[in-house]
Order: structure tokens, then sequence, then C-alpha cells
């Protein structure tokens, strides 16, 4: 079957809908910022966000009222501090309460594997050594081996309605190609109803080494060509992650009418990601 | 500055590096943790083998990455692994000598929070949270610490226990079963903590130059223990000074470089 190749907005119009779980993966690497701003230009609410570092992408979405839910394991600004809209949404409740899941990260992709082997849950082992368990935005459970009676602990899987990524490239096929940093983006779109894709550039053929990470056509729902489509983060080989606009996100993001106001301008305002790019001065 | 002068964190930096024995097999955290494993693999640990939670096994960055992930990481590695790969096989398996920490908060018995302060429905201040600590807490043969030390830092009680220490001290961790061997060393811009042997409790067992017990025990929550000896640490060499101001100095340069990215012409003209 042939991937859809749509442009971004009529993708996401398609294929997302208010009320969904969506899962918007990429560690740190191929974050997919585009499709994130195409999401919020459309006004979805009341979304299920799932993440495994929230990154400015969820601080985004979170303060346009997008989300009521966060499913995550690390919710900071990489290397420089708080997501302060983020942090907004937990501790005053602004623009609108927002409901934690909270996990480990390697919780979290024991949950999102077990979501793309179709088990309810997956399993580690357990040693009662934090409060991590005991909060109550906790879901994890204990169970004991019925092998050798150890305690292990039990996550439950995660099945986003939708998962969306960003990758380096499509063949006329649609089958994607992700180079470098990989965290759990292959389980985060196998364990998803429908995936969801952005890439650099679309090629005739995939010129990749037998073990690189392709996610085959077959497992693909829909796609769209969005060169830059991961910025500020970055995309191994044709961009790299832009760590000045990281640390200038937290005045920009620390004050509610300050975060309003760049997110009117830069991402409401403007047709598509190309043009947030221009406006920036970051497209040659 | 001149060579001869540094600076209480660059002391820190420095301590934290010599704390780690060259071919060991480090999972770092970003910060603090990621300075010092690096600025060892520049002086007197070339051949650490840093591991990143990002997947990136025996990376040798040329510049500190501001992210777990940045592309530097994974340009110098031995190999990128999956997410699920590195805290399964590498960490869980127990293939990790250290693991390098920070954290919002520590307790006398080198227990950590990066979860919250305050409640955790009703936070005051709501924390990055857990990412890789508690595993990393858990498993690693052992822990290194690192963060500056103040009255709200180093508490009588944590707000919340993200990542394990000692627990309650005395051969509690070990009762829970923990694989790991707990924190072996806190290092802080005043000096080093260490755990007592029995007690697991921390106690001060060196200082930097100049800096007096009375000052640390004012920087901390509880009533801190001195070890039987108190050792006072070197100042930092000219040569790990040198390293640490050039390695700095190249990511600043690195992390303002502006980004380009060139869109096709149809993009550009839309």
């Amino acid at each position: 079957m042939k991937v859809q190749i749509l442009p971004l907005s009529e993708l996401i119009a398609a294929h997302l809908r208010d009320g969904q779980s969506v899962a918007l993966e990429g560690f740190t690497h191929l974050i997919p910022f585009a499709a994130a701003h195409e999401i919020i230009r459309q006004r979805r609410r009341n979304l299920h966000l799932m993440r495994m570092t929230p990154d400015l992408v969820c601080d985004q979405l979170i303060g346009m009222g997008c989300a009521a839910q966060l499913t995550f394991s690390w919710g900071g600004n990489p290397g420089v501090g708080s997501l302060h809209r983020l942090r907004d949404a937990v501790e005053r409740g602004w623009p609108q309460p927002l409901a934690l899941s909270e996990f480990t990260h390697a919780e979290m992709a024991v949950a999102f594997q077990a979501g793309a082997s179709a088990m309810p849950c997956g399993v580690m082992p357990h040693y009662a050594a934090t409060d991590l368990q005991e909060h109550p935005a906790s879901r994890v459970k204990t169970l004991s081996c019925p092998f050798t009676g150890r305690a292990l602990a039990a996550v439950p899987a995660l099945n986003p309605d939708v998962t969306i990524l960003h990758a380096q490239q499509i063949d006329l096929a649609g089958n994607v190609l992700i180079r470098g940093i990989v965290g759990a983006a292959k389980e985060a779109a196998l364990a998803a109803r429908c995936v969801l894709v952005t890439v650099e550039e679309q090629v005739g053929t995939l010129r990749n080494d037998l073990n690189a990470v392709v996610l085959p056509a077959c497992v693909i729902t829909g796609a769209s060509v969005v060169p830059g489509g991961a910025y500020p983060s970055y995309a191994h080989g044709f961009y790299p992650r832009d760590n000045a606009f990281y640390r200038g996100w937290d005045a920009i993001g620390r004050e509610r009418d300050t975060f309003l106001a760049w997110m009117e301008r830069h991402v409401l305002a403007v047709r598509d990601h190309a043009g947030l790019l221009r406006l920036l001065g970051v497209a040659a | 500055m001149s060579a001869s002068a540094y600076t209480r964190d660059e002391m820190m930096t420095v301590t934290a590096a010599r704390q780690l024995v060259n071919g060991a097999v480090c999972f770092v955290g970003i910060g603090l943790p990621s300075a010092a494993c690096n600025l060892a693999r520049l002086t007197h640990a070339p051949d650490l083998v840093l591991i990143y939670e990002s997947g990136t096994v025996g990376t040798r960055p040329l510049v500190l990455p501001l992210s777990i992930g940045d592309g530097e990481l994974a340009e110098t590695a031995t190999c990128i692994v999956p997410l699920p790969e590195i805290f399964a096989h590498y960490l869980q398996r127990g293939r990790i000598d250290v693991g390098f920490l920070g954290a919002a908060q520590v307790d006398r018995f080198g227990n950590l929070n990066t979860t919250v302060i305050g409640d955790y429905v009703h936070p005051t201040v709501r924390l990055p949270g857990a990412g890789g600590a508690p595993e990393i807490a858990t498993y690693a043969r052992e822990v290194l610490v690192v963060m500056k030390q103040t009255p709200r830092s180093f508490v009588r009680e944590l707000d919340f226990l993200t990542s394990c220490g000692y627990l309650t001290g005395s051969g509690a961790r070990r009762a829970r079963g923990c694989p790991g061997g707990g924190p072996r060393a806190v290092i802080t811009d005043f000096g080093v903590l260490r755990p007592d042997p029995q007690t697991e409790e921390l106690q001060l067992a060196a200082l930097y130059p100049g800096v007096t017990p009375e000052a640390v025990r004012a920087a901390t929550g509880w009533p801190l223990a001195l070890a039987s000896s108190l050792e006072t640490l070197p100042p930092p060499s000219p040569g790990e000074l040198a390293s640490l101001r050039d390695l700095e100095a190249r990511t600043q340069r690195a992390h303002a470089r502006a980004v380009r990215i060139s869109l096709p012409r149809a993009a550009v003209d839309a």
C-alpha cells in the first residue's frame, strides 16, 4: 500500500481529533515541531500528550491550551532549566489543569515496547526504593515472578491513538529512514494505531545500511515533506540543534504574555513551518 | 583570570573529574556530571567509556552537549542504541561501573529528589522529574553525585524520594536488594562528602583549600558529621584548569553558532 503524502495541514486535519492521545517522539533529536505547530494552528483541544521528554514542543502545546493530559518521564528544558508553561499548568492550572501520568525513562520505554508488542504491560525488576511507584500519577503496580518469586514492576502499555515522528527521508514507496539518535521513536510508532511522519526530503531510494532504523511503508499511515520540520531540535545530517534558541526560550516561556505574543507572531500568524524559519532568519 | 586563580565551581568540576578511574564505563547525567566526565576523559582518563541515556555509547564529544542528545554525542559515539536497549541491556543488565548524577535535593543518606518541592499533587515547584536517574541510582556499581551545597539543596528530609541512595542507612539499601552499591561520594562546591561505612550517613571527608568545616556545616540542612580524618584537596593543576577552560570556551562558541537551514526553492518562495 502506497503511503499518502499530503501537505502538513491536510495530514493533521485528516488524522488527529480533539481528545485523542498523541505521542510526539524523538529523543532530543528529530522532535516533530512543525507538526506540533500545525496542531496549535488547527486549535486541537484536550489532547493527551505522550512524550518521554516533553521539551519545548509540549511546553508550547500545553501553553496554547491544546492538552488536558501529559504522560512523560522528564519534563525540563535540557541543560537550561524549567519548562515554564508545563510548570504553570501543573502548579497553577493555566491555561487549564493538566493531568499527569509520570514514569521514569526506563519505565516509559518499557511501556512503549509493551504497546508495540500488543502486551497489556511490560515488566521490570522492582526494589521499592523510591516514592515513584507510590505517587498519584504513577500507574506502575507490582507483581511477583511466577518462576522465581522475585518482585517485579508492571508498567501499563502505552498505545497512542496517533504517533507523530520527524525523520530524515521517505522513499517513493513510503519507507521512512531515521538516522542518529532514535530514542523510543520506533516503539512509540509501532505502539500507535495511526503513524504520521514528517520528513526532511523524499528520495527515489533509501541508501541505508542493512541495520538502519527503517519504518516500512506498511506501518505508516501518512506523511508530509517538511524541510526543517524538527527545528529548533535537529535532524542529523541536515542541521544541528539550535542550542541558542533553547536557551532563549527560557525568557520567552517564563511569562504568560511573552509566551502568547511569541506564539501568536511565530506560529499562529504564519502559514507553515517555512514561514517560521524565514521569520527567525534561520532559512537560507 | 590567571592560571593560578580558580573558582570554587572549577574546583568542584575538577574534583568530580578526579573521582573517575580510566577505563570505567560511566553513565552520564547532563550538566555538571557531563562536564566532569568529559574533563576526566580529556585529562587523566582518556579511555573512559561515556554513555548518555540518549543511547550514545563510547561518545567522545569535542564540546559539551547542552542536551542529553546533541548531535555531537551521536557523531563521536562508538554506536547508538535505541533507548529501551540502553536502559535494559546496559544499565539493568549491570554493565555500568559508575553513574554520575546531579539533583535538586540530597539527604544525609545520599537519596535524591528531582521530582517536586512541596506536595506532589499541589507542588510549590514542579521539577523536571525522574528521567533516567532512578535506574542509574539503582543499578550502577557505584554512584557519584555532584551538586552545589546550600541548606535548601542538602536537606534534613527530601520532599520526594526520586532516586535511592542508602535509603535510611545501615544496610537498608542492601536489604531491598538494589544491585548497585550506592553513592560513593557527593562532590560539592565546598568539598567531598562520603558515606560512613557502617551507618552510611554522608560525612564531610575532604575540603577545598581555604574552606572551613564550619562553612560546610552552615551550607548543610542536617548536623553534618566530620570523617575521622579530614583531607584538604590539592587545587586544580594548570593542566586541569586549562583543559576545563578550553572545553568551556569551545562549548560556549559552539552553542552560540547560528543555525542555517536551506529550504528547497519551492518552500522558500511559498
